[in-house]
């Protein structure tokens, strides 16, 4: 039963959060100077009846928000039916507007890209956790040691430098001996199979690698804080007076217990790494929805921002129900309590 | 007092404040110790452009023939007024919206959480981006932006720490004398969460400089200003391809020294101030001697 309740709530937030976020995303745009028709296709050549017709599309025609006279009328359905209602309509059929530069429709850009950006996110997101985890929880343990010092030396150097700078570092070291922009070496095309891929991975190493770095002195930090705050624990101390062993202790008590705040952490990071693949796809010219933001913001092509600003915001708001729903299947307390 | 002579125990606290002075210090007197004025428009011959150091410029020349040496020293001024603007306002929100919501909870208290939950989860650099992209890329916006997007963590910290207090001797005897709400959030919780508060705001300067320097490299700083993340945005398209290290790493250090001033500033504090944090049940010095001497593992005492 209190589980049933914890899921309904979440579920309940995410979808509000969503809303917001469409709300947020419809009136932010809506704030620039100009005719909306010539901000959703900017071409001056455009005829009066196609400009007509987007105009019907999007309902531009309708008000922008509430319609006050046709609920006098008692027309609830013409009440509704506003730019804001027309907004979410498109986005329900995946209409997204279509590119100033390129001209070509938003959301097929988005479906292109959007793969490049997860590989980075994963790859950089799994060596962030496997390796923040393990030397943040050697560093609790061994608190104030040497070791320690180092660690923490070395998480918050890495933590204070810039994601972008890291990664110009890591290409002025690494140019003539790995590929330091683009996805693949010109030329070289998909039908080529095997060795495409194979291109595609030596492309990889680099950005993931810096994703990696960065974020890996977040998860060290936030382990570290978070083991030290168990270790300090009365049923450490009592699991010490049973005689476990070091290493029974760190891994069946510390471990387990700092880990439930982590699958939250690790869905909050997602947020801040999503933000770190737009600095390292511009460094490396990954073609990305990071690198399309780069050169969308450069254009200032406002419906291709729009829409990698929503793909993102929705894609960081279910990852972090997902971390929630999971909350509930690993900590017994939602459960019980 | 007792807090300072601490502070100055902490090898690693002292080494950030003495470089997070040394930056104040440039920033402050910048007109006076750099050697040219960067907001002046110069005659470039066409071997001044992304010219090596010498002993006239001595980290060189940008791609349009000025001092690199002034504009990074000028650059510390932009870096220290975003982060500390955006900082103090981030930490006057959280600690307000904290405050309420764990002094009074109930209704305000739930939505006041919601919304930093909310904010939470959306992804905060892209959010800056279509905001100033729209909005104009003016100082006070990118301030505005940083910091009206940055006291969430702070809001959390507060709230969680009033929740406990409010509950202890000291509040209760306060309320039950008939002190006011008011008196009692000012004269009895808050001088207690003002400490973490304090940490937590250090460290918030070097996440608002570091954002204001990713939102410069992407394009988006202030036009009218130099600032290092924009000398970077300008290095990286221009110098990176003729190999003008001068240019392009400079601004990035300077980042970089900043921001781990602040960092190893608020990480001392922390852990001075934060009680949580100051021993645990594993923890021993000795065994870890034993370890690294190969010697056989002797049983000690659970040290506290």
């Amino acid at each position: 039963m209190k589980r049933r309740n914890y899921v309904l709530r979440k579920v309940v937030f995410a979808f509000f959060t969503l809303l917001a976020v469409l709300v947020f995303n419809f009136f932010l745009f809506r704030v620039l100077p100009g005719d909306p028709v010539r901000l959703i296709i900017h071409s001056p050549r455009m005829t009066r009846e196609a400009q007509e017709r987007i105009r019907i599309q999007f309902g531009l025609d309708r008000p922008v928000w509430f319609d006050a006279e046709a609920l006098r009328e008692g027309d609830l359905a013409r009440a509704v039916d506003t730019q804001f209602t027309a907004y979410v309509r498109n986005l329900l059929r995946g209409n997204l507007g279509i590119s100033f530069a390129s001209r070509r429709d938003v959301s097929d850009m988005l479906v292109e890209r959007a793969w490049r950006t997860v590989v980075l996110v994963l790859g950089g997101d799994v060596i962030a956790i496997v390796f923040g985890m393990a030397l943040g929880l050697i560093a609790a343990w061994r608190r104030g040691t040497r070791l320690d010092t180092t660690i923490l030396l070395a998480a918050l150097f890495s933590w204070a430098l810039p994601t972008f700078f890291l990664g110009i570092i890591l290409l002025i070291l690494a140019r003539g001996h790995l590929p330091v922009g683009g996805m693949a070496t010109p030329g070289l095309k998909p039908e080529d199979g095997l060795t495409y891929w194979l291109d595609v991975g030596k492309h990889l190493i680099l950005p993931t690698l810096t994703m990696g770095i960065v974020y890996t002195s977040e998860y060290i930090l936030i382990m570290r804080s978070g083991v030290m705050e168990v270790l300090a624990e009365d049923y450490i101390l009592t699991a010490k007076a049973k005689g476990l062993s070091t290493l029974r202790v760190l891994r069946d008590h510390a471990l387990k217990n700092a880990m439930l705040p982590m699958v939250t952490m690790i869905a909050l990071t997602f947020g801040y790494t999503v933000g770190g693949a737009i600095q390292v796809e511009t460094v490396f010219s990954w073609p990305g929805l990071g690198r399309l933001m780069y050169e969308a913001v450069e254009k200032r092509d406002y419906p291709v921002l729009q829409g990698i600003f929503l793909l993102l915001a929705v894609s960081v708001i279910l990852a972090n129900l997902l971390a929630d729903l999971l909350y509930a299947v690993l900590d017994p307390r939602v459960k019980g309590n | 007092m007792e807090a300072l002579k601490k502070y100055l125990r902490k090898p690693m606290g002292v080494v950030g404040a003495v470089m997070l002075f040394l930056i104040v210090f440039v920033a402050v007197f910048a007109p006076w110790l750099a050697p040219y004025d960067p907001n002046v428009r110069v005659e470039v011959e066409p071997d001044d452009i992304l010219a090596p150091p010498d002993a006239e410029y001595l980290l060189g020349r940008d791609d349009a023939g000025k001092d690199v040496l002034s504009q990074l020293i000028y650059g510390a001024r932009v870096s220290l007024i975003v982060g500390f603007t955006a900082s103090f306002m981030s930490m006057f929100i959280g600690t307000t919206v904290g405050l309420v919501a764990g002094y009074f909870g109930g209704r305000i208290g739930t939505l006041l959480m919601r919304v930093v939950d909310f904010l939470m989860v959306i992804p905060d650099l892209p959010l800056m981006l279509v905001i100033i992209a729209v909005m104009g890329r003016g100082l006070w916006n990118i301030i505005l932006v940083i910091g009206l997007l940055g006291w969430t963590y702070t809001a959390r910290l507060v709230r969680s720490q009033v929740l406990s207090i409010k509950e202890r001797q000291f509040v209760l005897r306060a309320r039950s004398l008939g002190a006011s709400s008011a008196r009692i959030i000012l004269r009895h919780v808050f001088p207690q969460v003002m400490p973490l508060v304090i940490a937590q705001a250090v460290l918030d300067i070097s996440v608002a400089i570091l954002a204001e320097s990713s939102l410069a490299f992407l394009g988006l700083g202030d036009p009218t200003l130099i600032s290092w993340g924009m000398m970077l945005n300008f290095a990286f398209e221009r110098a990176l391809s003729r190999q003008a290290w001068w240019f392009l790493l400079p601004p990035g250090f300077a980042i970089v020294w900043v921001s781990l001033a602040l960092v190893l500033i608020g990480n001392t504090l922390d852990e001075i101030v934060n009680p949580r944090l100051r021993t645990h049940h594993l923890f021993d010095p000795r065994r870890m001697v034993a370890l690294v001497a190969g010697a056989p593992r002797v049983e000690t005492p659970a040290e506290e």
